[in-house]
């Protein structure tokens, strides 16, 4: 089956995104599709590669980077979202005139109609969040 | 695409401040008309008060983007399901909602306000492709 996942919390705070990558993962695992993350509100800030837990935590956002290579995942990042929260990949910080930019491996930042494509072209979208 | 459009339903059920839930959802929304998808709201819970009419947040300062709604029907979103419980068991009525209309294929301007009860919000839901719930 083709999943695409929405991802509506940050880390740590909340437990959604930890329950969505494993749902990706064993997905995945059983030979699923998964054609794109989204991730929206807090959600955005799974993708700064800015976050340093400590060492004996999990590292939320490592976890999906790594995820992302191992299996080409299509991870995104909504802008709108995104700017309000100071999540930048090179181009927007350049856009927005700031001096830095902390978009993490694996992460893009698109607009909310590749939320919209997700529902259209996946089987399943599934939501993790409040 | 209109053969093959899909029916999504954004499902409301937060108050419009205190959480960005609301106005994030209603960003989405606008967004997502230009898809050409079949496309309704629902509002229960809290998510009811995102529709009462006469909102001021000028003390809390922050963007007060009720009338937003009001707009949806020029945006072809026709159909906003209320939940009859959720208004009762806040003290809301009808009455108490902003006046949201859209223009229907005769021309003339009708309430897209439908309250229903929660086993009709239940039919409603199960018969959609997407839900996206905020």
């Amino acid at each position: 089956m083709k999943f695409a996942i929405v991802v509506n919390e940050g880390p740590y705070t909340h437990q959604a995104s930890d329950t969505a990558y494993r749902f990706a993962s064993a997905a995945l695992e059983k030979g699923h599709e998964i054609m794109r993350v989204f991730f929206y509100h807090d959600g955005v800030n799974n993708g700064t590669r800015l976050t340093v837990p400590p060492q004996d935590e999990r590292h939320v956002q490592r976890n999906w980077s790594e995820l992302a290579a191992k299996h080409k995942l299509d991870l995104v990042v909504c802008i709108a979202a995104a700017q309000r929260r100071g999540i930048l990949d090179e181009n927007e910080a350049k856009r927005q005139g700031k001096d830095a930019n902390n978009i993490a491996p694996g992460f893009r930042i698109s607009g909310l109609g590749q939320l919209i494509d997700a529902g259209i072209n996946a089987d399943r979208l599934v939501t993790f969040g409040d | 695409m209109a053969g093959d459009a899909k029916k999504f339903l954004y499902v409301n059920r937060k108050a419009p401040h205190g959480t960005i839930y609301a106005l994030e959802s209603l960003e989405v929304v606008l967004i997502g008309a230009a898809f050409e998808q079949k496309v309704a709201l629902a509002f229960l819970d809290d998510g009811v008060f995102q529709l009462v009419k006469g909102q001021n947040t000028k003390e809390i300062g922050v963007k007060n983007f009720a009338n937003t709604y009001r707009a949806l029907g020029d945006y072809d979103v026709r159909e906003l399901y209320v939940e009859a419980e959720s208004l009762a068991e806040r003290g809301l009525s009808a009455a108490d909602l902003l006046e949201i209309t859209h223009e229907n294929d005769a021309g003339e301007d009708v309430s897209s306000l439908r309250i229903v009860d929660r086993a009709q919000m239940a039919k409603i839901m199960s018969g959609q492709d997407v839900i996206l719930s905020f």
